[in-house]
């Protein structure tokens, strides 16, 4: 799963610590009509939903928050990851174009539970 | 000090608390096997590696967690040709949100390790130590987070890649790394500790340094390059290129296999073989041939 050439088309990774500006403003450009809009809220120690199901070719984009502290989401198999910034919302677009399980995990160290954080996303 | 260790020697200190595991980089075995059966002795030195002891852990994982580390030190103590120096590896202390609590665990753990005959420490923090704070309790009572220091002909290099809770070297430390080398000569002896590993082992589990690629990229021109880190709670092996990357095990609790369990959580304490999976690691250094030689010492047997 690679970012735009390979198996997983991921248009924008906003939210990355100074870019939000840049990061709405391509999405605006880019952001496809019929995405599916799945929101996550990171806390923690874990995030809800903390599996997410998506349908294989359809665009999806994954919005973040945290309620306390900054947390990290990255996909390591997707090659997807953001940071999750307090008072800020993180998107991630992507439409996965093969099926399978990929897990997730917080890779911004957050906390004596911080190895608890993960999670996976399942596409059908 | 000069210190000359042969063969019966090595075998004899190996013998210590039974070994699970003993290699070298391909070629040391060989060459150890050559130096026994010829009775060779050869000058040489060795330190070791204590990891992730994660003082002020309570829980099922490990009953124990307050004698373990305490196990170790009267272990390395009662080895019969003592190291040159010890190295802890990171992960000092659990993770507490009070940096009061913090501090409390970092000066009991200091004052456990004082204990320790030798007295040549070098510290390097794990991400339980430093991430929630960016090093600064831990610089208080350990010192820099990554420096050098030269032993025997072989320099090392300590690297800070969990200070960020970002789980990265950050690109001043690559700069400062990068001039360190350039300082060096192309064939220099060099043994880099890490906490965690600086290439992609299981980035699911948070088992990598995001900018790792980079350091080992620096490293690369150099043909004598061992790296030894802990984090992982294992003992693992792998190269990138030339270079060699060895993970040893913890002293609070062993973590399975990279993705052999949906989650990252410990292995269960087995009452009927308590301590195992847990030990030290005695790494051997033939300065002339830069050579290593790796011995895991569990603390149990079994």
């Amino acid at each position: 799963m690679k970012i735009k050439s390979g198996r997983f088309k991921i248009f924008i990774l906003a939210a990355a610590v100074g870019t939000g500006l840049f990061g709405a403003f391509v999405n605006a450009q880019t952001n496809p009509t019929n995405e599916q809009v799945i929101q996550i809220v990171a806390k923690k120690f874990n995030y809800a939903p903390n599996v997410i199901m998506l349908k294989k070719d359809r665009p999806v984009v994954l919005e973040f928050t945290t309620l306390d502290v900054v947390m990290g989401f990255n996909v390591p198999d997707l090659k997807i990851r953001t940071d999750i910034i307090p008072g800020k919302v993180s998107r991630v677009h992507l439409v996965p174009d093969k099926a399978g399980t990929f897990p997730f995990v917080c890779d911004i160290f957050c906390g004596s539970g911080h190895e608890d954080m993960s999670g996976k996303i399942i596409v059908t | 000090m000069k210190k000359t260790i042969n063969r019966r020697d090595f075998f004899k200190l190996a013998g210590l608390g039974g070994v699970v595991f003993a290699s070298g980089l391909g070629n040391l075995s060989s060459a150890a096997n050559k130096a026994g059966r010829e009775g060779n002795a050869y000058d040489d030195f060795y330190f070791v590696q204590l990891s992730d002891m994660h003082w002020g852990f309570e829980g099922p994982p490990n009953p124990d967690a307050k004698g373990t580390l305490k196990k170790a030190v009267t272990a390395v103590n009662s080895l019969e040709l003592q190291p040159d120096f010890i190295v802890f590896t990171g992960d000092l202390t659990h993770t507490t949100d009070d940096p009061k609590e913090r501090r409390k665990r970092m000066a009991e753990f200091r004052d456990i390790v004082s204990e320790l005959k030798v007295k040549d420490i070098r510290f390097l923090p794990g991400e339980h130590d430093a991430s929630l704070d960016r090093g600064e309790a831990y610089q208080e009572f350990f010192g820099k987070t990554h420096y050098t220091f030269d032993h025997k002909g072989v320099h090392f290099i300590v690297l800070d890649n969990v200070s960020d809770p970002g789980a990265i070297i950050g690109e001043e430390q690559l700069q400062w790394l990068a001039a360190d080398l350039k300082q060096l000569p192309n064939d220099a002896k060099i043994v880099v500790f890490t906490h965690r590993p600086l290439f992609d082992l299981y980035p699911q589990w948070d088992w990598a340094t995001r900018d790792g690629a980079k350091a080992v990229e620096l490293l690369m021109p150099h043909p004598n390059v061992t790296v030894f880190y802990g984090h992982i709670h294992q003992e693992h092996h792998h190269m990138t290129g030339h270079i060699s990357h060895h993970a040893a095990k913890s002293l609070i609790f062993p973590l399975p296999i990279a993705g052999s369990q949906p989650k990252r959580a410990p292995l269960p304490w087995d009452p009927a073989q308590p301590y195992k999976g847990l030990g030290f690691r005695r790494v051997e250094a033939e300065v002339k041939k830069a050579e290593y030689a790796i011995t895991e010492f569990p603390l149990s047997k079994g």
